[in-house]
């Protein structure tokens, strides 16, 4: 036995022994610094995977591109994926293994809101820079000393949905959402910004992630006799809901929440999703922006650079990687240094930033740094996005 | 509640019944040959579509259904002669242990060949937007595809296993596996030949019901459970019995949401399959004596 053990020892060093030797040469070859160590946590598979995979194929391909032209300020960025599979436990594992192991100066993600709100307090206490690519706001109110998030407010979806509203006359709406955190967060916001916004909400309904046909709930919320309709889901129930509707004959608007922005929900929800207005970043709608729109240049760049790499439809979710990294990059810049305490205090005092959801200003008090402005209010039409006028 | 209210509710009660029933059938072939449940079933499904959407882009559809169907009908015979056929004489906990091995398998093997995204098959008849009315009331064209195809089904399986001798040869199987060996039935060969018909039935479900719930790598197991449930208040085993629970659970579900938050609704569902299995352990149409001779 002992001698089997010793065995498999030895060849374990074996095998390890070349990693050493490469790591070794990597290291001291002149041309390059010590390399930047950047971590990520992001729900590549499992059931976030809409929302983890784009991030994580956004992430490998900037950091790429910032190796190729010298790295930042001549060092090298490595960057190191965790794959969370959108569990809460496993991304505080990984949290832990990035801090303190790898030593690593930031994290980028998680993806969702559950998930960046179990490694928060990590974060802070390690003293190592999260970026969080998840929605609910609670991730940056309480401000935390070291956590960010790049995705807009779900307050700022929910306003400019009631604002829209408002332009068109409706007053009273049915809410519909999926029992996800994201529904979950979407329903409070609803239903705290409808009074101030001359909004009644009839009927609330929350139904299951994983549902496969909601015309018995939708039969509920028509018999109120509501004007509109509000979805807010991250979960493939986003195209059964209009499909349902129309097949129950609810010709009303539906409203939808930001989770609507992948082209693949309206793909798979077909005739029934045009018309569905919901906020979003102006990132699916770049080809159609004016040419003098601040976002225009950065916008048409990644959407161009990810698709023909790879050979998919760019969705806001990797936007949220994409601004997390330059955010980060920006600050190592300005900070001309990879000193935590420095890098964060860059990161607050950021301003003007043009990422993929809008124009960041941070400041000690706002860690997300988006205005209201920055989602637009977009409808399908022909099976493509455009701006809702 | 207005007359078009009510036959609303009830149209969409078929709607969701219907998925539940074409998913129950498949669980009753494996059942009635082996004994055992094979919580792989949901899987079969999901594969069907998921092949079935592949091949849509290059054939005709109905050619691209029946060839998902044959592709998954081979994956059903291989996972038999990989998993199950070696083994002796396999406990039933241990059969079903396996098949929620293989149910992890088929996923990530999913998940791997295609990927996370949701995808779904176009409607047989009319697109997304098309209701057919009736009373008042509206349904999509797609879920009469899933009863008749459900209907067909249900009739072409209790012909065969009451007429053709291979039918026969099954359910022998099924009762004593020893006196059919007696008998000269090649008792191997009817477990491998049931693992193909439920990979079929199972990916012919997914394939009808693929533009109504669309299709996504991970949903499999949900699916199985609402249709597990189902075959057990019918009574396991019978096809008929698991398609009319089947639409019983789902007009019980439509008219529990007319009454209660959404919320609930799966709790109702429970209650029900509880309380019949309390009164009624072989199921609502099941047979009390047939079902003490079984083993699981």
């Amino acid at each position: 036995m002992k001698r089997i053990i010793a065995s498999i020892a030895v060849a374990l060093l074996l095998a390890a022994l070349p990693a050493f030797a490469g790591g070794e040469k990597e290291g001291a070859a002149p041309s390059a610094g010590r390399p930047i160590k950047v971590g990520a946590i992001l729900a590549v598979t499992g059931g976030a995977s809409f929302l983890g995979a784009p991030e994580a194929k956004t992430l490998e391909m900037l950091v790429e591109q910032t190796n190729a032209a010298g790295g930042i300020d001549g060092r090298p960025v490595e960057l190191i994926i965790k794959d969370s599979q959108g569990s809460p436990e496993k991304a505080i594992s990984f949290a832990k293994q990035l801090i303190e192991e790898e030593q690593v100066l930031a994290i980028i993600g998680p993806s969702t809101s559950g998930e960046s709100m179990s490694i928060k307090g990590i974060c802070e206490e390690g003293r190592t820079i999260l970026l969080s690519c998840a929605a609910a706001e609670t991730i940056v109110e309480p401000v935390a000393a070291y956590v960010f998030k790049t995705p807009q407010k779900d307050s700022y979806a929910a306003i400019r949905i009631f604002q829209t509203m408002n332009e068109m006359g409706i007053v009273r709406i049915g809410v519909v959402v999926g029992n996800t955190g994201f529904g979950q967060g979407g329903k409070a916001q609803l239903e705290k910004y409808a009074p101030e916004h001359g909004i009644e909400i009839a009927i609330v309904e929350v139904y299951d992630r994983e549902a496969t046909d909601l015309t018995g709930v939708l039969t509920k919320v028509k018999a109120r006799g509501v004007e509109a309709v509000v979805n807010w889901s991250i979960v493939p129930a986003q195209s059964i809901i209009p499909k349902n509707m129309r097949q129950i004959g609810m010709a009303i608007p539906l409203f939808q929440s930001h989770g609507f922005g992948n082209i693949r929900y309206v793909q798979a929800a077909g005739e029934a999703a045009e018309g569905i207005i919901f906020p979003c970043g102006r990132l699916l709608v770049a080809d159609v922006l004016p040419a003098g729109h601040p976002q225009k240049q950065l916008l048409v760049k990644y959407k161009n650079d990810y698709e023909s790499r790879y050979n998919e439809d760019v969705s806001t979710f990797g936007g949220h990687a994409y601004d997390a990294y330059i955010i980060l990059e920006a600050a190592i810049r300005k900070a001309g240094s990879t000193e935590p305490q420095k890098v964060r205090d860059a990161i607050e005092g950021i301003q003007g930033l043009v990422g993929t959801a809008g124009i960041f200003n941070m400041s000690p008090s706002d860690h997300n740094g988006l205005g209201l402005d920055s989602f637009e209010m977009l409808t399908v039409k022909n099976g493509r996005f455009v701006v809702f006028e | 509640m207005t007359l078009s209210q009510f036959v609303q509710y009830f149209l969409s009660g078929i709607t969701v019944g219907s998925i539940y029933a074409i998913v129950a059938i498949g669980f009753n072939i494996i059942y009635n040959t082996t004994g055992i449940i094979n919580f792989a079933q949901g899987e079969f499904l999901v594969l069907g579509a998921m092949i079935a959407v592949s091949l849509a882009a290059v054939l005709p559809l109905p050619l691209a259904i029946l060839l998902a169907v044959v592709i998954t009908m081979l994956v059903g015979a291989a996972i038999d002669f990989a998993f199950i056929k070696w083994l002796g004489r396999p406990t039933v906990l241990r059969l079903v242990i396996i098949t929620i091995g293989v149910s992890i398998l088929i996923r990530e093997a999913m998940l791997h060949i295609w990927d996370e995204k949701v995808r779904a098959l176009p409607y047989f008849t009319g697109t997304e937007v098309s209701s057919v009315r009736l009373l008042g009331a509206y349904i999509s064209p797609q879920v009469l595809w899933v009863l008749g195809v459900s209907a067909v089904v249900v009739v072409a399986l209790s012909l065969f296993f009451r007429l053709t001798l291979t039918g026969r040869a099954m359910r022998a199987c099924s009762d004593n596996r020893t006196a059919a060996r007696l008998c000269g039935i090649p008792a191997r060969g009817m477990v491998t030949l049931s693992f193909m018909l439920s990979a079929g039935i199972g990916a012919l479900a997914g394939c009808v019901i693929s533009p109504l719930t669309q299709t996504q790598y991970d949903m499999g197991a949900s699916l199985a459970i609402k249709g597990f449930t189902v075959a057990i208040l019918g009574g396991l085993g019978n096809s008929t019995a698991a398609v009319a629970a089947g639409l019983v659970l789902g007009l019980l579900e439509a008219f529990a949401i007319s009454l209660l938050p959404l919320a609930y609704i799966d709790a109702v569902s429970i209650a029900v399959l509880l309380i019949v299995l309390f009164f009624r352990p072989s199921g609502l149409f099941g047979n009390r004596q047939a079902s003490a001779l079984k083993e699981f």
